[in-house]
């Protein structure tokens, strides 16, 4: 089982430029987490500070009682090999092949006979769909080979915590979806504590059991997913519909005159305003036993669903429904549960086109441009 | 990373000096440290070596050729032909060798060095390694300084060789030197300590060029760019602290190693 990931009023600045300061939040073990934020709102070197890869001024990460950023650096070496890292571009080394690459964990830590590492090489490159390519070199291949390679060397040692920084970069979204269900199934195989740092709205809200968002130097919020997937805040409700109208301005954030003038004015034709639809969450696909932190978070949820507001109360009473009514015990009903994943999978695709409020929407934008350049003329 | 604004002019040099001194204390402890990185010293000695021996004799042969000719024209004018050898012999040995394999070492090896680890770096391979919980100091710099070094003193030597057989033909064949004054008067003046403390410069100067080549490559400013820069600054750096380094250890050994005959 995966470990709990303690930060406590963590801060970092470069020079004068603050990055964020004091976020407080607890990755639960064994739980998938999405930490989501703008671009430049420091979401990689959070995740840099958490293995003691950067130094945040203030602050503590608590990891099986070491803090990864006070502790002499023998100490937190050793609590690196809990890591499985998985960086931006893959972060191969060059003058190895993929399988030597994959291996430099086994051969670094390990005394394994060479047999024995080929065999676990070999199984994490099947694993991560990248059978075949073991002789190439980082060079010879494309971006998403990269990073599904370097997703390959971060699970060769069986992690404990799994950090992934951007995994969707350079994906294209068929490729996105199959690594969102390979990190599920992941999950389920290794019930490893995941953090995944994105702001790839597809895999923030189809993956993760908890989600916190990054922005304006602060930690907006950081909860169950029902919690930001139903959230009123003008910046999470803005960044999960991609909407220009809100908060997050171009460059950074948007002063206090633009605000107003944008509420004063009419929503723009083109962006609508409905709630956003929560999709199902990813299941392990069939033949992966069922996650085991499923059923923690459900205890840990439900023990603090008074403290979370009413439409989030909602959504994971409803989502718990959901869950409660498909067989819960994978290899109990083989033939439940060869039924049940199609179904949970389609739900998400079917429910956009006929579900009710989203067409009219989607309609809207033909007849809302109209409107105005019809009233212009006249 | 932007320098706070109060920050007194040249605290940015003293950090780096700092940061380059760490650094250099973090690779001699880890010389010390198991698992020792054979294959990977091996294969950087082998290219250390191979792009600097061809131009460092090329280079050591007009250098010993212009000391003999300058020396042996100054003695001419004094009367003391007899010591051509022995004035010649010292300065190729004790100044122009190691500074020679120096520069060399610096701008062929360590600008290579630099570049190599520059560019880990800013793929990410080092973070990538120090995640994995392998010092990239232990694992990628060590191998890399000790092989600047032992390649540094073994070209030592050869240098020492071509440039005195270079001042031996051009003092001999163009000025007419005498062949018999010009190897006595190498025992004359010349000693031991000479070719110790050669060796010596040779080995620190490697170290230099080493550690300067590998502390530039980690801290490369931003992108690709930022890794021609260090490049740059690596061997601007290191040739700056090889000649200050040089004058540090002459005077030092000047003062501690008697001259012969004295």
């Amino acid at each position: 089982m995966g470990v709990e990931v303690v930060v406590e009023g963590l801060s970092k600045s470069f020079g004068q430029q603050q990055i964020w300061q004091d976020v407080t939040l607890t990755l639960p073990a064994g739980e998938v987490s999405v930490m989501l934020g703008p671009s430049g709102t420091g979401k990689t070197v959070f995740l840099k500070s958490l293995i003691g890869l950067i130094k945040p001024e203030r602050g503590r990460v608590l990891i099986n009682g070491v803090d990864m950023v006070n502790s002499p650096e023998r100490r937190i070496n050793e609590i690196r090999k809990m890591f499985g890292v998985m960086f931006q571009d893959g972060a191969l080394f060059g003058s190895l092949n993929l399988f030597e690459n994959v291996a430099f964990p086994l051969r670094e830590h390990t005394k394994k006979k060479e047999h024995e590492i080929r065999r676990i090489v070999l199984e994490k490159m099947e694993m991560v769909g990248l059978a075949g390519a073991e002789d190439k070199l980082p060079g010879e291949i494309s971006g998403g080979m990269r990073k599904r390679a370097g997703l390959a060397r971060a699970l060769v040692l069986d992690p404990e915590i799994i950090l992934c920084d951007e995994p969707d970069s350079g994906l294209d979204p068929v490729r996105t979806a199959y690594l969102s269900q390979l990190l599920i199934d992941l999950n389920a195989q290794i019930d490893a504590t995941m953090l995944i740092v994105t702001h790839n709205i597809d895999i923030a809200s189809k993956v993760p059991d908890n989600m916190g968002m990054l922005f304006r130097r602060n930690l907006v919020m950081f909860g169950p997913r029902e919690m930001l997937l139903t959230s009123e805040e003008p910046v999470v409700a803005q960044f999960l519909r991609g909407r220009r109208r809100g908060p997050i301005g171009m460059s950074e954030e948007k002063d206090a005159a633009t605000l107003a003038a944008e509420a004063a004015s009419p929503l723009p034709g083109d962006e609508d305003d409905e709630p956003f639809r929560i999709p199902r969450q990813l299941r392990p696909s069939p033949g992966m036993p069922p996650r085991k932190a499923v059923a923690r978070r459900r205890e840990r949820v439900l023990s603090m669903l008074h403290t979370l507001p009413p439409q989030a109360q909602q959504a994971v009473l409803e989502s718990l429904k959901y869950d409660a009514g498909l067989p819960a015990g994978a290899p109990a009903g083989q033939a439940g549960q060869a039924a049940a994943p199609p179904q949970g999978a389609q739900q998400p695709q079917i429910v956009p086109p006929p579900g009710g409020p989203l067409p009219p929407q989607g309609m809207q934008p033909p007849g809302g441009p109209a409107g105005p350049a019809a009233g212009g003329p006249r | 990373m932007t320098a706070p604004a109060p920050a007194v002019p040249g605290t940015g040099a003293l950090r780096e000096t700092g940061k380059l001194f760490a650094l250099a204390g973090a690779v001699l402890s880890g010389m010390f440290k198991r698992p020792f990185q054979v294959r990977e010293l091996i294969e950087q000695f082998w290219f250390i070596a191979s792009v600097t021996i061809l131009p460092t004799a090329l280079v050591s042969i007009p250098f010993g050729a212009v000391i003999a000719l300058q020396v042996g024209s100054l003695t001419q004018q004094l009367g003391a032909q007899s010591f051509t050898g022995a004035a010649s012999v010292l300065a190729v040995i004790q100044q122009a060798s190691p500074l020679i394999v120096a520069l060399l070492i610096s701008g062929a090896g360590g600008s290579a060095i630099c570049a190599d680890i520059g560019s880990r770096k800013i793929r990410e391979e080092i973070d990538a390694m120090t995640v994995m919980g392998v010092s990239p100091i232990q694992r990628l710099i060590v191998p890399r300084v000790l092989a600047c070094m032992g390649v540094a003193v073994l070209l030592n030597g050869l240098v020492s060789v071509v440039g005195v057989a270079g001042g031996y033909f051009f003092n001999v064949i163009m000025q007419d030197g005498t062949p018999g004054a010009y190897l006595a008067s190498f025992s004359a003046l010349a000693q031991l300590p000479d070719l110790y403390i050669s060796e010596i410069k040779a080995l620190i100067f490697g170290f230099i060029a080493g550690v300067v080549a590998a502390h530039r490559g980690l801290n490369p400013r931003g992108g690709p760019k930022g890794v021609g820069d260090a490049v740059n600054q690596s061997v601007v750096i290191a040739f700056l602290l090889l000649f200050f380094v040089n004058l540090v250890l002459t005077a030092i050994y000047l003062q501690v190693v008697p001259p012969k005959g004295s």
